[in-house]
């Protein structure tokens, strides 16, 4: 039975409901939303004067109403220590998303912290330490007391080198600048911590350090310029499912061709036609299938290169324009320097082009015509670029986000109407620390050092390397051998006596062990490991500022009280520094301790204006008064000035053609082909028959941290799902729903086969960080009687899918454990929107 | 034995007047009760049992349009031609589902060809075999499914629906 709501009503909204500005905190796009709260004993009327709406509600409400809301979008949540009513639906006044709601952004009310609804009620709610053998509630004081000892004695012993620190970035949920500033301040400010990684990888590096290095910037344009656009290239991005309405708002227009006056009244009434678009993705997508709906299959190119070839596509489209005279002379010669370097280092034949990415070179030059051939006017092309982790997780990363920048530069698209070359983005942005430039490059390896022995304390927040290291088997089996080390050290002394327990632990320490502290908002995997669990505050219980992939900057404000005892991430870090200064001075080491002073913040307010506000660029005009005047629109950082109530932003970086580098000019650079670059990874193509390319699905918001708990989503995806060949399934014998094995000399995971006839031969897609789950085991989340291990769902798929390479090569068996016994409705037998449909278009 | 206070200074209030005690406590009764003197809602919506169509009319595989709960309130009903799970009728496969994509209310297109629902829209997907389940898209809710009901004569009413229909707070109006 499909999961339903049951649910034929809902209470209406007052006209006096209490309204919050609300950016929503799943993905980069960052759509607005309104919050409404009201007290539980009162409710709206169907007439017009008597709810929020104004509409007449006795009515059915036309398509696309700002009167109507879903049972995703209500709750009943604590304010201020009361329950109330809450409705968050999205904000047509936005310009991010004109009133539409994601599947994901459109169920935060849904997924909310609800004791009276029973939703999430998987969160953390209490400070947890080991004791007696298990996860045991307490208080700050007292396990910040116990973090603060154990950390000052590795610090004071190795060294700040004796911290591990995993550390999210983002902004959106959990995240903003308040809460970067303040683990920034605590380990680069107070401490000078280099073992430090993020979130959603090993290391703490730039994911597009190449074009920081040609002096790009990598979200340089605003999402109108998707609507100004003559051609957008997409690289290694399923917007439709991953930036679901950046896609729809701003994309979409420009293939119906329904941006065209914006276009005329922009570059004045030449040459104004209907957006094309090229999409570079070896897998047909559901958005490909969408640009074809839109756009007619012959303004919507899919080139479906083999994996990890882009360099050589980049490479050739860039000999040809320049061969063919379309580059942008005089932008390249004020703005740039190193083009005849770069070209003559990068120069590929469509030719060769063709052979490495199994194209034809007719398609390499139609597309390049696409990209740069003057239009018949003798005008200019502006083209769009983006590109996601297909190009950034992808091979030779580094030398393929240079080259795409090289073409975005060489054909004048960057700072102008219509162009930029940008990464799409996954979360929001938001990042406000002091230097990390004792950190140094190349960055160290973090995971690694922990499977090898090193640190003796680490901190995570918001990390979770069980379900997104690489090879996270090897790395799960290393990690709990040391933090169990730990863990039976504590088990032998008495809690209460803390000068023997904290000597227990540092003893456990130097004979390999690993002190483990996470902070999060949800128990995870890697927490089962971990001693000391801190409950974190998220979006919507605490107010939080964050940038989208147009830096655009809102004040996401607090509507409903965090769980239990959960504080924000930025005030966690301030009592863990207040601790630290305690314990240092106890212990007579002054200089020690007034390392970690200044951490008197009493809120997420105070944290933002000891960071943000005195740090980033523009940030002194910066007040959350203002942000909350500029409402769910805010400005496009950096701000520049502050007139008549308003904050002024800046609409696209370098539209002065002045970048960000000593001598204002962005470099070329030269980036020739290699290969598949990593060492080992040839073999493993030669070795292995198929190869996984892994993405996401729109209804699970990353690692389904919050959605596996929401049924509407388990329903749907209550496994991993592999899609495959529906040929080759049949060669391995294997029906839609078997659960099947997938290893290699790395590991094993398991997943449902999904038959997808869109799929290339041997070329199977699954979810990134999907963690196979069990639902009975799921059900019973914790709270405070079972252990961790019991609860939590089993092993990542993740430790195939290498994210730096992006190709993980790996075979395939039907699973020893179940065949064509698929316990639940779960329909793999259904095209998800990957292939042609003839949908016709609204009229 | 506690006494609502209230109650006792209505009485007290009553005595005051000069009425008798048996009045002021009859009276009390009263006022307590005063406040529900309608009839309480009842929880759920009260749905009418609305005939949609005869068995004679549907074509297996195709759509036939109807409405409910009312004309405002668009939908299909389809023979599938496979029984399905809360299928009726003596094949079982006899299915109705509203034809507002609970995204943002743009009418949905049925394919015959993969018993889909599908909306031009955004391109959002239901499953009409699986209790309209969301197949792929931005809706955050299953496609409303009505509850039929056949009769002897083979007519074909709709008693219910398991989902909030898009643009309305309350299934009927």
């Amino acid at each position: 039975m499909v999961y339903k709501r049951q649910l034929d009503r809902l209470p209406i909204v007052p006209n006096d409901a209490r309204q919050f500005n609300v950016t929503c905190h799943y993905c980069i796009v960052g759509c607005g939303y309104k919050a409404f709260t009201w007290p539980m004993n009162k409710q709206g009327g169907l007439a017009p004067g008597t709810n929020a709406f104004g509409a007449d509600l006795s009515k059915q409400q036309d398509a696309q109403s700002a009167a109507w809301y879903s049972p995703s979008m209500y709750n009943i949540v604590r304010q201020d220590g009361r329950d109330v009513q809450l409705v968050i639906k999205p904000d047509t006044a936005c310009v991010v998303n004109s009133g539409l709601g994601s599947v994901r952004g459109a169920r935060m009310a849904e997924l909310s912290y609800s004791p009276a609804r029973n939703t999430q009620l998987q969160r953390l709610t209490s400070p947890m330490v080991w004791r007696y053998g298990q996860m045991q509630p307490t208080s700050w004081d007292d396990a910040l007391d116990l973090v603060a000892r154990v950390t000052a004695a590795v610090i004071d012993e190795q060294g700040d080198d004796g911290l591990f620190v995993s550390a999210f970035d983002h902004g959106g949920a959990g995240g903003g600048y308040e809460n970067t500033w303040g683990t920034g301040k605590l380990y680069f400010g107070a401490m000078k911590v280099r073992n430090i990684r993020i979130h959603n990888r090993p290391a703490y590096n730039s994911e597009v350090h190449a074009t920081r290095d040609m002096g790009v910037g990598e979200l340089n344009n605003c999402y109108e310029d998707a609507e100004l656009a003559d051609t957008i290239v997409a690289v290694g991005t399923n917007a439709l499912e991953t930036q679901t309405n950046y896609f729809l708002n701003h994309w979409v227009p420009n293939l119906r061709g329904a941006s065209l006056d914006k276009k005329k009244t922009e570059f004045g009434n030449k040459q104004a036609e209907p957006g094309r678009i090229i999409i570079v993705d070896p897998r047909r997508t559901v958005t490909i299938n969408a640009c074809e709906v839109e756009a007619g299959a012959a303004r919507a190119m899919h080139l479906a290169i083999n994996s990890g070839t882009d360099l050589a596509l980049f490479n050739a489209w860039l000999t040809y324009i320049a061969d063919m005279g379309w580059v942008d002379r005089s932008f390249i010669s004020e703005s740039t320097k190193n083009w005849d370097g770069a070209l003559a280092a990068n120069r590929t034949s469509l030719d060769e082009a063709a052979a490495i990415t199994g194209l034809t070179p007719d398609q390499i030059r139609q597309s390049a015509e696409w990209i740069a051939e003057p239009k018949a006017n003798g005008a200019r092309r502006r083209t769009m670029f983006a590109y996601e982790k297909g190009l950034i997780w992808g091979n030779d990363n580094y030398r393929t986000n240079a080259s795409l920048v090289n073409l975005a530069l060489a054909t004048g698209n960057i700072g102008r109407p219509g162009g930029g070359c940008v990464r799409m983005g996954g979360h929001q942005e938001r990042y406000c620390r002091p230097s990390d430039a004792h950190v140094g490059r190349p960055a160290a390896y973090v995971d690694k050092l922990l499977m090898e022995g090193k640190g003796g304390v680490h901190h995570i927040w918001a990390c979770d390397h069980y379900k997104t290291t690489l090879n996270a088997l090897a790395f799960k089996k290393e990690y709990k051998k040391r933090t169990d080390i730990v863990k039976d050290a504590m088990s032998d002394v008495p809690y209460g006596d803390r000068p023997n327990m904290v000597a227990a632990i540092v003893g456990a320490i130097e004979r390999g062990g690993l002190f483990s502290v996470d902070v999060d908002i949800v128990p995870t995997q890697i927490g089962q490991a971990c001693h000391v669990w801190l409950p974190a505050a998220t979006a919507g219980e605490m107010n939080l500022t964050s940038m989208n992939g147009e830096r655009r900057m809102r004040l996401s404000e607090r509507y409903m009280d965090p769980p239990g005892q959960a504080m924000p991430d930025c005030l966690i870090a301030a009592r863990l520094a207040n601790a630290m200064e305690r314990v240092f001075r106890e212990q007579g080491k002054p200089q020690q301790a007034d390392r970690f002073r200044g951490f008197d913040w009493r809120s997420e307010e105070d944290a933002f204006m000891d960071g943000y506000h005195q740090h980033e660029k523009g940030g002194a005009f910066v007040t959350y008064e203002r942000l909350r005047t500029m409402g769910t629109n805010g400005f496009q950082e950096p701000a520049s000035a502050y007139v008549d109530g308003k904050l002024i932003g800046t609409k696209r970086l370098y539209a002065d053609g002045k970048f960000s580098s000593s001598d204002g000019k962005a470099t070329f650079m030269s980036a020739q082909w290699r290969g598949l670059q990593a060492a080992g990874k040839e073999d493993e193509r030669r070795k292995w028959p198929y190869l996984i390319n892994n993405g996401r699905t729109n209804q699970v918001w990353q690692n389904a941290y919050l959605d596996q708990d929401c049924e509407f989503v388990i329903d749907r995806w209550p496994y991993p799902f592999i899609e495959l060949h529906p040929d080759d399934m049949a060669e391995l014998k294997l029906g839609p729903g078997d659960l099947v094995e997938i290893f290699n000399d790395s590991g094993s995971t398991q997943a449902m086969a999904y038959p997808t006839p869109t799929a290339r031969r041997k070329q199977a897609f699954m979810l990134f960080a999907e963690v196979p789950r069990d639902q009975e085991r799921r059900r019973n989340c914790y709270r405070y009687g079972l252990s961790a291990s019991q609860c939590r769902p089993r092993n990542p798929a993740r430790h195939l899918a290498a994210p730096i390479l992006g190709l993980s090569l790996f075979s395939i068996r039907l699973s020893s454990c179940w065949s064509k016994a698929v316990p639940t409705a779960m329909r793999t037998d259904r095209d998800r929107g990957n292939a042609p449909l003839q949908q016709r278009r609204r009229v | 034995m506690k006494r609502c206070p209230s109650v006792v200074d209505v009485a007290r209030r009553r005595f005051l007047t000069g009425a008798g005690y048996a009045t002021a406590g009859t009276l009390a009764a009263g006022l307590v009760s005063g406040t529900s003197n309608a009839a309480p809602a009842p929880a759920r919506i009260e749905y009418p049992s609305r005939r949609l169509a005869s068995v004679r009319d549907l074509k297996v595989n195709e759509a036939l349009l109807v409405s409910y709960p009312d004309r405002e309130a668009p939908g299909v009903l389809i023979k599938l031609g496979t029984p399905v799970a809360g299928g009726i009728g003596p094949e079982s496969d006899i299915v109705g589902f509203s034809t507002l994509c609970p995204h943002q209310g743009v009418p949905l297109m049925y394919r015959a060809a993969d018993h889909t629902l599908n909306c031009p829209g955004h391109y959002s997907r239901f499953d009409c075999d699986a209790s309209g389940q969301q197949i792929w898209g931005h809706a955050t809710q299953n496609l409303p499914q009505y509850a039929l009901r056949i009769d002897e004569a083979g007519d074909i009413f709709a008693e219910g629906i398991d989902e909030l229909l898009y643009g309305r707070l309350s299934n009927v109006l």
